[in-house]
């Protein structure tokens, strides 16, 4: 939206649409609920420090589920933890977000066989928005979930559902290898 | 051990506890296998596991006083499961020694000794969780690891995870 570019002063006036306005709330302050289940957490930790600095982007954990926008689901979920991931995620006010970090809370990870003990996948017990692959996935990996987050509550309108705003979001997304391919023919250069 | 090797002090120490231990117990204990890696005897009559474990502690000439680990083997070609306990003598006689118990591999049950190395509780709700060794004596025998409505023992060779837990969908 440019709104930081728009040099606004007194004499301006901006044009914009509600929804605009409301999507770009909602996303420069998207607050994580602060919990973590394994080693992806730390990862997670790591990206909320000063290093990589979430709260740049209006990212930073809170204590309650009541005041969290976000899950993000960092770390093995267990059959025993699955229960209070649910209890947790129904405590969260909607609008709300899931982003599932690392492969074991994607789809079981390396538990997926022999791991009796491990959800293969939180996808089972709730609904996923975002999926960051990795074990663990790099901070800017995590960062990359996370503007895509955003991206998907930007596709959002009044009166249409998080299934169509998921819809438009898988329209809009670029194939990144063509981009990944060029950036490696200049290095090479 | 193979005959003519020389024997390491330790396991010459371990040799020496144990000929203690068998000189009170006698046939309540099978030969000592004197490996370098760790020295073992097996208790054959798991009744008196209680009464030997105690012997073990307390003797001034033993004082293992420090149970190091507590953990579980399945054995399915005997149809048994068993524990093994490594004792320690901490600061204090700096020998070693495991000991090795068997019982039936379904709904068996063996002797806690909990009451003298506290360790041995969390161990052995552990054991119970994951092989179905039940623990006689123990004050609170119950899963630690798993739900308590969890089916199954999970570390048994067989174990076949179930379909699902509490509606939720448990293999790939």
């Amino acid at each position: 939206m440019g709104l930081h570019d728009a040099a606004i002063t007194r004499h301006n006036v901006l044009v914009t649409s509600v929804d605009n306005v409301l999507n770009w709330a909602r996303l420069s302050s998207l607050w994580p609920m602060g919990f973590g289940l394994a080693c992806c957490a730390i990862e997670m930790m790591a990206t909320n420090a000063s290093n990589y600095d979430l709260e740049r982007f209006g990212i930073f954990p809170r204590s309650s589920p009541r005041q969290s926008d976000l899950m993000i689901v960092a770390g093995t979920v267990t059959m025993k933890m699955a229960e209070r991931v649910i209890r947790l995620y129904e405590q969260m006010p909607e609008p709300r977000y899931v982003l599932s970090m690392g492969s074991c809370s994607n789809c079981g990870g390396p538990y997926w066989e022999h791991g009796y003990h491990v959800l293969k996948g939180v996808d089972r017990v709730i609904p996923v928005d975002v999926y960051v692959p990795g074990c663990p996935p790099r901070p800017e990996a995590l960062i990359g979930g996370l503007m895509k987050v955003q991206e998907l509550i930007r596709m959002e309108q009044i009166g249409i559902s998080r299934a169509d705003a998921l819809k438009k979001l898988e329209e809009k997304a670029l194939d990144p290898r063509a981009f990944v391919e060029q950036e490696r023919k200049v290095a090479q250069a | 051990m193979e005959e003519g090797k020389p024997v390491s002090q330790s396991v010459q120490q371990s040799a020496a506890a144990y000929s203690m231990i068998q000189q009170q117990f006698g046939s309540a204990v099978s030969p000592l296998d004197a490996n370098e890696t760790m020295p073992f005897f097996e208790v054959v009559e798991t009744a008196r596991w209680v009464e030997i474990a105690h012997f073990m502690r307390d003797h001034a000439k033993l004082k293992f006083n420090y149970l190091a680990c507590l953990t579980g083997v399945d054995y399915p070609a005997e149809e048994k499961v068993g524990i093994i306990c490594n004792f320690e003598s901490l600061a204090l006689l700096d020998h070693k020694l495991a000991v090795k118990l068997k019982c039936q591999r379904h709904g068996g049950s063996l002797p806690s000794i909990s009451c003298l190395w506290h360790t041995a509780n969390w161990h052995e709700r552990e054991v119970f969780d994951l092989f179905g060794i039940t623990f006689a004596g123990h004050p609170e025998m119950r899963r630690i690891l798993c739900p308590d409505d969890w089916e199954g023992s999970p570390l048994l060779k067989d174990y076949k995870v179930q379909q699902s837990y509490r509606g939720i969908k448990v293999p790939y």
